[in-house]
């Protein structure tokens, strides 16, 4: 009995956390017209002098959960008649890809060291990659601008991608992560006459795997939704990723914006879904000891 | 024979933490030390020498004051807030209920959902006009302009508790996993109420996950940013224009000084933060021998 009590409770919780989602997948089978009816209170043109006098008899937008006749049209009208879109999808893949790519390669190094070997600047180090960690991109953002275009990296990936391969993060996740690889493991193997290159690549690096899967995961996020770095570096409107160009779509667009958020969460919530597993088991295991 | 090992361990650190390092210094570090030498000139372009001019200015400046409390204020109601409520669901799931592997994905999900998908839903439920307040007016109650009035602070709370409550209850329910059920039998057969346990037990063996869980809190307290922005666009209501705002409309407007020196000082804060922080965790870690 107690035992269902919580779980109606857990799950009415649930509920109200799957429910944004819910509502984007439902409300992109509605046609284009229908949407466009139904936003009007909030996209109106009227907004601007709404009053709040509860008695005013005001039009609300009704949160209406099924479409009136489902229909695959936003979709069709996303994916075969506006070409831009994909596009963009691509964009965002080309600019996601080698971030995690090169993350997961430079960090887990670096967590290596951190974590299984001793020298004099270990702890000051590690905690300046903690606090660069913390900074939001603003705070550097001038002098990163300066840095890109001396190198000659404006208006191109690089400009994201070079900062985004060198982020702490995978540094902090991954040396939490290999701090519980025990140094007996590595002694072991250096008794055996592996060098330390074969000790990180034959022991440490396999005994790593649901840490840099997690970080894989978090960092496809992460960067499948950065919206600040591409409006500052890169000029070009052709070369946005996706999730700038719909925060535009949300602006003018509203017919087709459901579709399109729902074509541009996919790719998120088939690997959650398929890795769901990784990323738990990851984020654990890093976090259990500071 | 003991030194030249560890200086054997410490050429080898360095040669696995050089990737990291070179691009950490090239794209972080060193643009954060130019960002610190510009805050000190009065123009970015054969500026001359002005000392702490800057800094002066940007501290009788009141735009500069609401965004610094804005920030603040949010960090330290949201931040605890998430924590609490994590570790309740966490304890929640950890008893025995039904389908706790779905509960679980159903919490998580919010995390990996982009951002630019969702923030259509937390439009149209937040606008004057829309289905909250639509609620509300059926209800009898009085409906509220919740983003552009003093509750908008508490919107934003929200969507931060709707995101990033599911990482921090995984990384919560690992640690409770990992206490040891004995201790808890040991305490109960010394008559140990449960309130006692939690207190004596749960608590205290959890403080290395609490340090993590806060660190990551805070990490994506400052993320926020980005639904913020897609939400409420580069002039929020004055409550919730935070540091992040502030910065990105400088340098908009060009306003290198402002720019340099506010992230200096946000720079600053963060770092004594962390400071902090890790001294406590000594301590802490000292004290209950882990």
């Amino acid at each position: 009995m107690r035992k269902a009590l919580l779980s109606a409770v857990l799950a009415v919780l649930a509920v109200l956390f799957v429910f944004p989602i819910a509502l984007t997948l439902t409300q992109s089978l509605r046609s284009e017209h229908e949407i466009t009816v139904n936003l009007a209170p909030v996209s109106g043109a009227e907004s601007s002098e709404s009053t709040l006098d509860p008695r005013a008899d005001k039009e609300y937008m009704a949160l209406n959960w099924v479409p009136d006749r489902a229909t695959l049209s936003q979709y069709y009208e996303v994916l075969v008649k506006q070409p831009r879109f994909l596009f963009m999808f691509w964009n965002s893949v080309f600019l996601t890809v080698p971030v995690i790519v090169g993350q997961i390669a430079v960090s887990s190094l670096a967590g290596y060291a951190f974590s299984q070997l001793r020298f004099r600047w270990r702890e000051p180090l590690f905690f300046l990659y903690v606090v660069t960690m913390l900074m939001p991109f603003q705070v550097t953002l001038v002098p990163n601008f300066i840095i890109a275009d001396r190198l000659g990296l404006l208006d191109s990936y690089s400009a994201i991608i070079f900062p985004g391969v060198f982020g702490a993060f995978g540094v902090f996740l991954l040396r939490q992560f290999m701090t519980y690889i025990p140094y007996s493991y590595g002694e072991a193997a250096r008794v055996d006459g592996c060098g330390r290159l074969q000790t990180f690549l034959r022991i440490v690096l396999p005994l790593s795997k649901p840490g840099i899967a997690a970080l894989a995961i978090l960092l496809f996020i992460d960067n499948w939704n950065m919206v600040e770095q591409p409006l500052i570096f890169l000029q070009d409107a052709n070369k946005q990723p996706l999730s700038v160009y719909l925060s535009i779509i949300g602006e003018g667009e509203l017919g087709i914006a459901f579709a399109a958020s729902t074509v541009y969460m996919a790719p998120v919530i088939l690997l959650m879904l398929y890795a769901e597993n990784h990323l738990v088991e990851g984020i654990q295991l890093s976090g259990i000891k500071g | 024979m003991l030194k030249r090992l560890n200086n054997q361990e410490g050429v080898a650190a360095a040669l696995f933490l050089a990737p990291s390092v070179a691009g950490f210094a090239l794209f972080f570090f060193v643009p954060f030390l130019i960002g610190c030498y510009y805050s000190l000139l009065d123009s970015p372009v054969d500026g001359s020498f002005v000392g702490l001019r800057n800094y002066g200015d940007l501290l009788r400046n009141e735009v500069f004051h609401r965004a610094a409390w804005n920030t603040f204020r949010f960090t330290a109601v949201s931040v605890p807030l998430n924590m609490l409520l994590s570790l309740g669901l966490a304890m929640l799931l950890n008893r025995n209920a039904y389908f706790r592997s779905w509960l679980r994905i159903s919490f998580l999900f919010p995390l990996v959902i982009p951002v630019a998908s969702v923030v259509l839903i937390w439009r149209i439920v937040f606008d004057a006009n829309g289905t909250l307040n639509g609620l509300l007016h059926a209800w009898g109650w009085i409906p509220r302009d919740w983003m552009e009035s003093g509750y908008s602070p508490a919107v934003v709370v929200v969507v931060y508790l709707w995101k990033n409550v599911g990482y921090n209850m995984v990384l919560f329910l690992a640690g409770l996993q990992n206490i040891p059920a004995e201790y808890y039998e040991a305490a109960a057969i010394d008559g140990a109420g449960k309130f006692r346990q939690w207190r004596s037990i749960t608590l205290v063996y959890l403080m290395p996950t609490t340090f993590f869980v806060f660190i990551i809190s805070i990490l994506n307290s400052f993320k926020v940013f980005r639904e913020t922005y897609l939400i409420a666009g580069e002039y929020p209501h004055e409550d919730i224009y935070m540091m992040q705002h502030y910065m990105n409309n400088m340098f908009r407007s060009l306003d290198y000084q402002k720019l340099t020196s506010a992230a200096f000082l946000m720079a600053l804060a963060i770092t004594v933060l962390v400071w902090t922080l890790f001294r406590a965790e000594r301590r802490l870690a000292r004290s209950i021998g882990g």
